[in-house]
């Protein structure tokens, strides 16, 4: 085969890579766009007007009708639920691991085989005993019952995150600070928590967008409005507002915001960490 | 460590213990013995369920692995338009499963919705389906929704996976005057094994247990076309009352997602690193 044809079909390859790649941003492009001008309809513009095509009058006013159903409320629940889920994952996970890698006893490599194991239990699978053990608790319908199950849920994969990379850490470094006087306290403090930040933000938006994101805990967990989350709160507000599409559309955006926000703000951090957490 | 025990591994073990008790959540449990298994067998809305997430999980791992990994691909390299791309391309993730139901509920709708908008402008009739309300259609589109909300994810997976093979063994095979086609199949497959296993098992296991999407769209609806095994224990546990059935179904879901993971690792020579993982204990 000459040079030239070689050349010849690299660039038609591309040619078809553009392409297909071109087809899959309409489709993950279209509904968001139908979704935002949608969100700017009224009640009567949305049933009359276009879908595709911003004229026929526009209006903000869907925006003001779901925070004045509630959406600030379900918002606030969610960051709450969010922060103090992040929290905790993020420092129980670091500090299993440190213990993992340091006490290599039974019970603690048991533990860790035990946790292995809860990577591939689905949360569908044991959600009835969750909801029978919170019930007795009295938490039933408290964000406290969710930070705890989602925190609980999270932990597997964050603390199998965080030994792979906790491993990592050079050995010598650890006795040489014990040699120089510091206790176990100080090595963690001072050594392996400045050394293990990045992984503690690759794992917080991880677990972040987990948590911001789960449906079934709250589902099952929750009932009243004023420990709805977002997702939840969501659906309430299409029982509430059915026929009022716009409404609703306002209400996703909104939810979808602050994580767009943070997106725009450390876009590669994002990326890396969502890919990495996985492939590592 | 306290907390995992308590609301994971507890409730491992409650659930099969559950699963040989007759309770409806108020009074005492009474002990079944296997009589919740065998309502299992007998019960034609269960074998619907298996039926219908056997169908999810498959046709969602053959529609998502190959887009996923030729997206994947392509946004892996390192010219600027392609980082553009690849930043749309995340977009679907950053929204919640609820959100996603709804945005695509109304764009769906058969009176409103954008595709009967499109259909009537372009006098395309095709596009004007009663996409959620017919038994031959409605478990397509909602893999086809499954699939836009996870192709995202899986394709990070697979742009990592392509970015962490050496360049070297590409410029060799160029040397050795490989085609395109030749290098996909000999270099960057075989390298990207392991990304293949792991985006596997997340898909087949996450398509297993798929809930959200199915229970605000359709609830399992028309009839049980899309009522899949994680929507049917729901249904038979917290609208039922049946807590000890329901269980069994819960423990049905996790044999068959942890013996599809093991399979699957098995049989794709992932051994290697559960022995990483080993050494970490």
């Amino acid at each position: 085969m000459t040079r030239s044809g070689i050349l010849g079909r690299f660039r038609t390859g591309k040619l078809v890579a553009i392409v297909l790649a071109t087809i899959w941003l309409v489709i993950v492009i279209a509904p968001l766009y139908y979704m935002i001008l949608a969100s700017f309809r009224t009640q009567g513009t949305y049933l009359t007007a276009n879908p595709w095509i911003p004229s026929g009058g526009l209006s903000a006013s869907s925006y003001g009708t779901v925070f004045g159903a509630g959406l600030g409320r379900y918002l606030l629940n969610s960051v709450i639920l969010t922060v103090v889920c992040i929290a905790a994952t993020v420092t129980i996970s670091l500090a299993a691991a440190y213990r993992i890698v340091e006490r290599r006893s039974r019970a603690v490599s048991a533990s860790f085989m035990v946790m292995l194991f809860g990577l591939a239990i689905p949360i569908q699978a044991i959600i009835v005993p969750i909801y029978v053990l919170i019930y007795k608790m009295h938490l039933y319908d408290t964000l406290f019952a969710l930070i705890l199950t989602l925190s609980a849920a999270a932990i597997p994969v964050s603390v199998l995150i965080m030994v792979s990379f906790v491993r990592d850490i050079p050995r010598e470094l650890i006795s040489a600070m014990l040699v120089d006087g510091g206790n176990e306290w100080t090595v963690f403090r001072q050594l392996i928590w400045p050394l293990s930040r990045p992984v503690l933000a690759t794992l917080a938006i991880y677990d972040g967008l987990n948590v911001w994101n789960n449906f079934l805990l709250p589902l099952v967990l929750t009932q009243s409005n004023n420990v709805a989350v977002l997702p939840l709160g969501l659906t309430k507000l299409e029982g509430l507002y059915s026929v009022n599409v716009p409404a609703v559309m306002a209400g996703v955006l909104l939810s979808a915001l602050p994580l767009v926000v943070l997106f725009v703000i450390m876009r590669r951090q994002v990326m890396n960490s969502l890919g990495g957490v996985i492939a590592r | 460590m306290l907390l995992f025990c308590l609301f994971i591994v507890v409730p491992m073990i409650a659930a099969i213990v559950l699963s040989f008790v007759k309770w409806n959540g108020l009074g005492t449990p009474t002990w079944a013995a296997g009589s919740n298994w065998a309502e299992f067998f007998r019960d034609p809305v269960a074998r619907t369920s298996v039926e219908v997430t056997a169908k999810v999980v498959v046709l969602s791992y053959i529609v998502q692995t190959p887009i996923s990994m030729a997206l994947g691909m392509f946004t892996a390299g390192k010219q600027r338009y392609k980082s553009v791309y690849a930043t749309i391309f995340v977009l679907p993730l950053l929204m919640s499963t609820a959100g996603i139901a709804l945005m695509w509920e109304s764009l769906l709708d058969p009176t409103f919705g954008a595709l009967t908008a499109l259909s009537k402008s372009w006098n395309l009739s095709f596009l004007n389906q009663n996409w959620l309300g017919s038994p031959n259609l409605t478990l397509y589109v909602v893999i086809a929704i499954i699939a836009w909300q996870f192709i995202p994810f899986h394709t990070l997976l697979y742009a990592v996976g392509r970015r962490q093979i050496p360049e070297v063994l590409y410029e060799a095979a160029r040397l050795d005057g490989a085609s395109p086609a030749q290098m996909f199949w000999r270099v960057t497959l075989p390298q990207l094994r392991y990304t293949i296993v792991t985006s596997g098992i997340l898909m087949i296991v996450g398509a297993l247990t798929y809930f959200d999407i199915i229970y605000i769209m359709t609830d399992g609806g028309p009839g049980y076309t899309t009522r899949v095994l994680s929507l049917d224990m729901y249904d038979v546990a917290f609208l039922q009352d049946q807590y000890g059935y329901a269980s069994v179904l819960a423990v049905i879901l996790s044999v068959f997602g942890i013996a599809i993971a093991v399979g699957l690792a098995r049989f794709t020579g992932f051994a290697s690193m559960a022995s990483q993982q080993e050494g970490a204990a």
